[in-house]
């Protein structure tokens, strides 16, 4: 009998990621596509970072920050009882550093491929910013925030190495199908690792090519 | 109006007197569209001030700018800059602002003869349309000032000449001050009635059209022509010219188709004291 805790928490996991990433990466892309400062590069380069640096890296990292043996994990525990090691809330926070670049790219080329004088036309029409962004802007970047959401939602379901450093392995909290599959392979399940494996591989397969059809306008989207 | 702006490349001084249709003539880059930007506060100046009826726009030494929005005018874009994900209508009434009346946006569409076209967007209008729409956009909200950022270069002259029209039109029914950007000198001739001359960012001379074209109406028109053969007959020398397409016959001298041949190209210059125009059918 197939055990789907570990898929419904991959998804569950990868839809929370998405939805906090779209919040976070719109001011986030709105500001790296307009704003001229010198501080760009090294913001670009932070948050190119996830795409380069091993996972295991950035696991590291976020488990000696979250250690409750540290500073900063000891706040987080004392004054918003936060504990992120071994918990689904660490995951989310890992996972939304690990995919930060695949929400930010997509919308901030959207935003820099759009001609500067409908910004500019808006404003000289008496808008405000927020308006301009709502009512302007964001329409018609449709299929780069389709992008960033899809491309986002498909990374964090294929995490591994940042899970494997913070999760723990805690059955219905933080192990997650990719590590589920690891673990079935190291006990030799192989039967069990193919399901796993050949779920997650056709349900990402299904997402991209959803990506590549609307995109590339092979299909009437009800979007337009 | 008048404004007096300074920066590194851009050093003008004009005064504008409302109802007034200036053109803004130069070569690209003198510093005609920052001068459009600067006014519409797209862009800021180093230095100077920007004042209209009365009130201050930009005040260097006061630490005045009023951002875009506060400004109360119109700006026509070279690309057009409507909103793609609206309709034309809903393009104007997203200009219009909240609690206002809408008759204006039924009294633009029937000026601007966009009632067939209202309900598609702007991907399925031709340029010419779509410019029609940025202009009627531009006057929803009944801006006393109206800033024209070369809008027409990218038509062609048909519908070059018909936006003309709606231009006076429009300047004249709504007793707009208009500030146009433009290279063409019948369209400056035609629509303006002061210009400016701007060179590397200094203002080189104010005149009338007239006075800055004076030879724009000719009355000799040259073209080139191919000779498609040369006979002697009767002592003169018939030439056959190919001009444009068509094929022409003309006498010279013999002096002067010495060094003629087949095949070659020469000049044409044509002088006309009557001229016979039709409309094309």
């Amino acid at each position: 009998m197939m055990d789907w805790q570990p898929l419904s928490l991959t998804f569950r996991l990868a839809f929370v990621t998405t939805i906090l990433l779209f919040i976070i990466a719109i001011p986030l892309a709105y500001w790296l596509a307009y704003a001229k400062n010198r501080v760009k590069p090294v913001i670009e380069t932070l948050i190119s970072m996830p795409l380069v640096l091993p996972p295991t890296v950035l696991g590291f990292y976020l488990l000696l920050a979250f250690s409750p043996n540290n500073a900063f994990g000891q706040w987080l525990d004392a004054s918003l009882g936060l504990r992120l090691v071994f918990s689904f809330e660490g995951l989310v926070i890992g996972s939304l550093l690990y995919s930060l670049p695949f929400m930010v790219h997509p919308i901030q080329s959207g935003f820099a491929n759009l001609s500067p004088s409908l910004k500019e036309a808006a404003y000289i029409l008496g808008k405000s910013r927020w308006t301009t962004l709502t009512k302007v802007l964001l329409p018609n970047i449709r299929p780069s925030l389709l992008t960033g959401i899809v491309l986002s939602f498909a990374h964090t379901i294929g995490e591994f190495g940042v899970v494997l450093m913070i999760g723990g392995n805690i059955p219905g909290q933080t192990k997650v199908a990719s590590i589920t599959i690891y673990d079935e392979v190291e006990s030799l399940n192989y039967a069990a690792a193919n399901t796993y494996s050949l779920i997650l591989f056709v349900i990402t397969f299904c997402i991209l090519l959803l990506v590549y059809l609307v995109n590339g306008g092979h299909v009437k989207s009800y979007w337009k | 109006m008048n404004f007096a702006e300074g920066g590194r490349k851009l050093d003008i001084e004009i005064q504008l007197e409302k109802g007034q249709f200036v053109t803004l003539y130069g070569k690209s880059g003198a510093g005609k569209t920052s001068i459009l930007r600067m006014l519409a506060g797209l862009l800021r100046p180093d230095a100077g001030h920007i004042q209209v009826e009365g009130r201050q726009w930009y005040a260097h030494n006061k630490n005045i700018f009023l951002s875009p929005q506060k400004r109360q005018l119109g700006f026509l874009f070279q690309d057009y800059a409507l909103f793609p994900n609206m309709s034309v209508r809903e393009n104007l009434l997203f200009a219009l602002p909240k609690g206002q009346p809408d008759a204006i946006i039924a009294e633009l569409i029937e000026l601007m003869e966009l009632r067939e076209l209202q309900n598609r967007r702007p991907n399925r209008l031709s340029g010419g349309q779509q410019q029609r729409v940025a202009l009627a956009r531009a006057l929803v909200q009944k801006p006393p000032l109206l800033l024209l950022d070369e809008p027409l270069s990218a038509l062609d002259q048909e519908m070059r000449l018909k936006l003309q029209e709606y231009l006076l039109e429009i300047h004249r029914k709504y007793g707009l001050t208009t500030i146009l950007v433009s290279h063409e000198p019948n369209e400056i001739l035609r629509l303006s009635d002061t210009v400016y001359v701007i060179e590397q960012g200094r203002l080189l001379n104010t005149c009338s059209p007239q006075a800055l074209f004076p030879d724009s109406v000719t009355q000799s028109l040259s073209c080139t022509g191919t000779i498609l053969s040369l006979f002697e007959e009767e002592g003169r020398v018939k030439v056959k010219l190919s001009i444009q397409g068509q094929t022409v016959s003309h006498r010279v001298e013999k002096e002067k188709a010495r060094n003629w041949s087949v095949g070659q190209d020469v000049q044409v210059e044509l002088d006309f004291s009557t001229l016979r125009v039709k409309k094309s059918s």
